[in-house]
């Protein structure tokens, strides 16, 4: 009885102090897909992050007499020392891939980002504020919508020349109307919500109801978008890469690479085919992780 | 109970929705959600306003606070009319006039801790210096309308709609204002949890010395809950009372089939019940002369071209029909 009257009353609320953040995490760790997609980008993200350490190789290290040498799990001869083979030049391509995940993702995530901000802002404003307000933006985004994204690329590359920044600046404009698309549709919806009455009822500005209430209640669409754009960016800058008019060649880049490696094709297929399977691994890894915060970021289904 | 002093004037308060048609947009008409209504709140009292849905009673409530624009008229509180400030100005007073909504579901902003919607409108106002006094405060609230402090960091979504209802109050209470408009604010609750939302509500009209304006659709529980009674039908008030003589005596036929319609608790007791004939009108296009006069066993040729102004009968009373202005038919 002693250890009973020593015991403390057990207090109210024992409820273990779980955030949000913890549940989240408990039902990511049983969802195979999301694992696996969180799995292929921590590889690029590590890779991208610490290449030096990682690479067997420079990878601008040209080596005249490994030209076009085959992955050494290939060779019969077993004359190579390259894991995934050289390209035309003699360059030791995992170096090169691994080196190219920074390119990727910097210009994945940055390009989102800036139409990130754009698009929200805007969308905020048209769906919130409504009216002539409304036309102007959403007017403008369609003239942004009507013109080709390839040949405003083009266009902006012709005058100023190719480069990883100018890249992303120019995906990043391009691609705000999603976003303000979306932010637009649902701040519509949101505002007419009784907790936006109330807020103004508590005497709230309109950037305050717009900040707290209405944003983060648009928020997970946008983070979801976000991820799903980052795969589309990914895929645009290899596209534009390809063709030329994006990275600088100087630069180790998959949509380079892709490039290069398509004369070869016929004679030394793994030149092409180990960028390509790298950006597959990216954009399948964003796009997994997208669809499943797509499902998990809707406050309806939380229980 | 009721003292004589007017805190709130609403004269002539009018919402009018444009209906726009046509391929240049063209405002052809109007539904008047909201037309031409008048009456005043005193001081510590609690105003009930019914009618059945659609009626324009929520409106009315919304558009004295000016959470919906007023198409024209005047709301006067402490002399000040509400509907000329500018928005900046109007932001202040919000700190004397408060609402709780009906849907406690909806008016909680589900991304937010409990503490944090009790602690918003301190916030925004400035008050108790500072982060540590307002939770004090948040604290102290939530223990006046029933709900236990440990329960701040929660979210809305963890809570039964009785207790939602509960921080929807703790919220308005939260600036201490005078006059709190609750726009049905037990509709959408249980039966069971009805009177413990009311009493709570009663309770804390005595400890603050509020002033209620009470919107429902429920002639019971405004019987039981409300001083004076305005009934509206499609967008006017016909008539207002102080609620003994609205039950013993009503004078406009409207009230008299609602009050024929109200259950009650005796069975076998033998009692004329009204049924209106027909559907509610469409607002968008309401009847000439007295709206209600489709519907009205009572009505006279005048009824048809007229609209019948709103006259006191005496004793605090009201009541916009032909009947009393022009002697009976």
């Amino acid at each position: 009885m002693t250890t009973a009257v020593a015991e403390k009353p057990v207090p109210n609320s024992p409820k273990p102090k779980r955030s949000k953040w913890g549940k989240l995490l408990r039902r990511f760790l049983r969802n195979p897909g999301a694992m696996i997609g969180m799995l292929l980008l921590v590889l690029t993200v590590v890779a991208a992050v610490f290449a030096p350490f990682i690479a067997p190789t420079d990878p601008d290290q040209a080596d005249l007499r490994a030209r076009l040498a085959p992955p050494s799990w290939l060779d019969e001869e077993s004359e190579s020392t390259h894991l995934l083979g050289t390209d035309q030049v003699g360059r030791d391509l995992l170096s090169r891939i691994i080196y190219g995940a920074r390119v990727s993702l910097m210009v994945g995530i940055l390009s989102v980002l800036i139409s990130m901000v754009i698009g929200v802002i805007l969308g905020l404003i048209a769906g919130f504020y409504g009216r002539w307000v409304d036309d102007v933006i959403m007017r403008l985004a369609d003239v942004q919508l009507a013109f080709p994204f390839i040949l405003f690329a083009i266009i902006v590359m012709a005058i100023f020349g190719a480069g990883l920044w100018k890249l992303i600046l120019v995906l990043g404009i391009s691609n705000w109307v999603g976003f303000a698309r979306l932010v637009r549709g649902q701040v519509m919806a949101v505002k007419e919500m009784e907790y936006v009455q109330a807020a103004r009822a508590i005497g709230a500005t309109n950037l305050r109801i717009i900040y707290k209430h209405v944003l983060p209640n648009v928020m997970s669409s946008i983070i979801v978008l976000a991820t799903l754009n980052v795969a589309v960016n990914i895929l645009l800058e290899a596209s534009l890469t390809f063709i030329g008019m994006g990275v600088d060649p100087s630069i180790p880049a998959w949509g380079g690479m892709l490039a290069d490696g398509r004369n070869y094709i016929e004679t030394a297929w793994w030149v092409a085919t180990f960028p390509g399977i790298a950006i597959m691994i990216t954009v399948l890894g964003f796009n997994l992780l997208g669809d499943w915060l797509r499902d998990e970021l809707d406050p309806n289904l939380r229980a | 109970m009721t003292t004589s002093d007017v805190l709130l004037d609403v004269k002539g308060l009018k919402k009018y929705y444009p209906i726009k048609s046509g391929f240049l947009k063209k405002t052809t008409h109007y539904v008047k959600a909201v037309d031409d209504i008048s009456f005043s709140v005193h001081s510590g009292e609690t105003l009930g306003i019914v009618g059945e849905s659609g009626c324009g009673k929520s409106t009315t409530g919304r558009a004295l606070l000016r959470l919906i624009e007023p198409t024209a008229g005047e709301v006067i509180y402490k002399g000040v009319n509400l509907a000329s400030l500018s928005d900046a100005e109007m932001r202040r007073k919000r700190k004397d006039l408060q609402i709780i909504f009906q849907d406690p579901f909806a008016s909680l902003n589900p991304r937010m801790t409990v503490g944090e919607i009790i602690e918003e409108p301190m916030v925004i106002f400035n008050l108790y210096g500072g982060e540590s006094g307002r939770k004090q405060k948040v604290a102290r609230l939530m223990e006046e309308v029933g709900l236990k402090p440990e329960h701040m960091e929660r979210f809305p979504h963890e809570f039964s709609g009785g207790q939602r209802q509960r921080i929807g109050i703790a919220r308005a209470l939260a600036l201490e204002p005078t006059l709190i408009v609750a726009d049905e604010p037990v509709s959408a609750l249980d039966v069971s949890i009805q009177s413990q939302v009311l009493n709570l509500m009663r309770d804390l009209q005595k400890q603050y010395g509020l002033t209620y304006i009470f919107i429902s659709h429920n002639l019971s529980v405004v019987k039981h809950f409300c001083d004076r009674i305005g009934v509206m039908y499609l967008g006017r008030m016909v008539e207002l009372s102080p609620k003994r003589e609205l039950y013993q005596e009503p004078l406009h036929p409207y009230t008299r089939s609602l009050l024929s319609a109200v259950p009650i608790a005796k069975p076998k007791a033998k009692r004329e019940r009204i049924i209106l004939s027909g559907d509610v009108p469409n607002p968008a296009n309401p009847p000439s002369g007295c709206a209600f006069h489709t519907r009205c066993p009572d009505c006279m040729d005048i009824c048809k071209v007229e609209r019948p102004s709103f006259v006191p009968m005496g004793n605090g009373r009201y009541v916009a029909c032909h009947l009393y202005t022009n002697g009976g038919g």
